[in-house]
């Protein structure tokens, strides 16, 4: 559990640093399949309603003759109950899924980096106390917590990303307090202290930057498992609601058309299980370019 | 003129053995050390692995609370001293690390590793980043490196390297007291033999004072004035290198000395005939 191999392996310090982590990532083709798959859902996120074959269905404007259209040339996904294009719906609700995961999880990452930070690096009563606290949450299954925190605040996409994000920090919180004990016994630790350093520049200085690269893994990770989370919300109807297209809620509407229009529920289904496998992969490539000790 | 003047200096750490706070043990890692430190000289401490002797040095460098005792520098006792005064005085008394690996930030460039003592006492030095810059640069060609590392990181470097890295540092505010924990027993022996003439160099040029840790006997004899031996946290004997080494006075001095292994001579740059000649200080060792 040496922090110095992770720092130095990893050596994210220099340019050259940054080009032998982009090597070891390249060499295992998942890895490269997920880089893929989430620039794919990047690019869909930000130009999702742009490049979706009919803008026009996702503002309402549909035909009723369109209504359960089976897959073909001119509808690929199919169409729903409305007559809305699915495969339009899958496109913009990238957008929704992902940007709420990701503020879920940059909101998560704050909360749980400070406190993780302030329990290891303190110690003492400081870290009794918050690592109680922190283990208390952990405890409770998050998304039955994000429920009662979403339920609690009302209804809307920015409650539910306030919610998981709520129930979401322990996890970080423990991987930085981890990080943080074993870094602050490190020798350019006590160097910094024989000089006078204060804790602030400690901790920013000198362990934070060593502790980036397991964030950052544990970031990309999570992002898939969050967009799981926001989905799940949206089918059990606490999170995003139907209007907007969201593939938890798309998923949701689609169980009174199975099994006969089984397209309403499979490609939701699927966009869903591509993007956590994405992240998965894209988040296991990051851990053995950045990480040596994940390497056989 | 003495600049460091310890007496009696205890250190005595807790154990808990088992749960629920099951017997307590203490652990004497250092049990009555006295010694004084003239300005200019280089004192060195002797003593096998578990002695006391890198406790010592936490507890001069403040970094640690003594159980009991005094460490009186330039005329202040440092742990007296109130936060923002210790804070200030550790400008002058700076330290060189054992694994030059180890002590230094991977992820911080040289220049930044090396002015860091000048951040930290920027409100006393006025220092503005050009002019610690500057500074740095000056400071790696002092320790025999290019003005063109500045802008490197620590992994770019050999062991030698970046022990010159942690010296730099250790000279950046201008210390009175440089304490230096087993400097060079993780370099290649003829790194070890450039980097001690460099010191030795240093010292005389700047008037630093040493306090040099080591387990080989042949390095304190050739960098040091004096030296002490410490055994189980307890001060044995001390004075003269000659004197200690060859005419050591009490039977637990001469015990001592035949227990602790011969200078390994794939180890230590000073042993045999052959590396006498082969060590080319920069000046010869001055007089305290
Ligand atoms: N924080 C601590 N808590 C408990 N015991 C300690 C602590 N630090 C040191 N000790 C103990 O104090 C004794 C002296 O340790 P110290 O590190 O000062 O020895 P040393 O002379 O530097 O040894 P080495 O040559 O191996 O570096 C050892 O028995 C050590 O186990
Ligand atoms: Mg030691």
């Amino acid at each position: 559990m040496s922090a110095r191999t992770t720092a130095e392996a990893s050596g994210t310090s220099g340019g050259e640093g940054l080009a032998r982590a982009f090597y070891r990532f390249r060499q295992n083709p998942l890895s490269l399949v997920g880089l893929v798959l989430v620039a794919l859902l990047l690019f869909l996120a930000i130009f999702g309603p742009l490049v979706a074959p009919y803008p026009e269905h996702l503002a309402g404007e549909v035909s009723v003759l369109d209504r359960f259209k089976p897959p073909s040339a001119a509808f690929w996904f199919g169409t729903n109950e409305v007559g809305q294009d699915i495969l339009s719906m899958v496109v913009a609700g990238a957008q929704v899924s992902l940007l709420s995961a990701m503020g879920v999880i940059v909101i998560a990452t704050l909360i749980g980096t400070l406190i993780g930070l302030a329990a290891g690096y303190f110690g003492t009563w400081i870290d009794e106390v918050l690592m109680r606290f922190t283990d208390l949450i952990l405890t409770l299954p998050a998304l039955i917590l994000a429920m009662a925190i979403a339920a609690g605040l009302g209804p809307s996409i920015v409650n539910m990303v306030i919610a998981l994000a709520l129930a979401w920090w322990p996890g970080f919180a423990r991987l930085v307090r981890g990080e943080v004990i074993g870094l602050k016994e490190e020798q350019f630790v006590v160097a910094a202290r024989a000089q006078g350093a204060g804790a602030g520049r400690i901790i920013f200085r000198h362990i934070l930057p060593n502790v980036t690269s397991p964030i950052i893994v544990k970031m990309s990770l999570d992002v898939g498992f969050a967009i799981l989370a926001v989905a799940s919300l949206g089918f059990i109807g606490i999170g995003v609601r139907p209007p907007t297209p969201e593939w938890g809620v798309m998923l949701s509407v689609s169980r009174s058309n199975l099994p006969h229009f089984w397209w309403t529920a499979i490609f939701p289904g699927m966009a869903i299980f591509v993007a956590v496998l994405a992240f998965n992969l894209f988040g296991e490539g990051l851990r053995q370019a950045l990480d040596p000790r994940a390497r056989r | 003129m003495s600049i460091l003047v310890v007496e009696d200096l205890v250190k005595h750490y807790t154990v808990r053995r088992g749960w629920f706070g099951g017997a307590a043990e203490t652990v004497r890692a250092v049990d009555g050390v006295s010694f004084v430190i003239d300005s200019g000289e280089c004192l060195g401490i002797v003593g096998e692995s578990g002695s006391g002797k890198t406790t010592l040095t936490r507890a001069i460098l403040g970094l640690e609370r003594p159980t009991a005792g005094r460490i009186v520098f330039e005329g202040e006792d440092i742990h007296a001293l109130s936060p923002k005064a210790l804070r200030a005085q550790r400008a002058r008394i700076q330290m060189v690390f054992q694994d030059p690996h180890a002590s230094l930030n991977p992820r911080m460039s040289v220049r930044d590793i090396v002015a860091e003592p000048m951040e930290v006492h920027r409100d006393v030095l006025g220092l503005s980043g050009r002019q610690m810059t500057d500074r740095v640069a000056e400071l790696l060609e002092l320790v025999r490196m290019e003005r063109g590392h500045l802008t490197r990181y620590p992994h770019e470097f050999s062991g030698g390297q970046r022990q010159r890295i942690g010296i730099a540092r250790a000279l950046a505010c201008n210390p009175r007291l440089v304490v230096l924990d087993e400097p060079t027993s993780a370099l290649d022996v003829s790194v070890q033999a450039q980097v001690l003439a460099l010191l030795i160099g240093l010292q005389d040029q700047l008037g630093l004072t040493f306090l040099f840790i080591s387990h080989d006997l042949a390095v304190v004899r050739y960098i040091c004035h004096r030296a002490a031996l410490i055994y189980r946290g307890k001060l044995v004997e001390d004075g003269p290198v000659d004197q200690i080494f060859d005419a050591p006075r009490t039977d637990y001095a001469k015990t001592l000395l035949a227990a602790m292994p011969d200078p390994d001579p794939g180890k230590s740059p000073f042993w045999g005939p052959a590396a006498q000649g082969k060590i080319q200080p920069d000046s010869e060792k001055g007089a305290p």
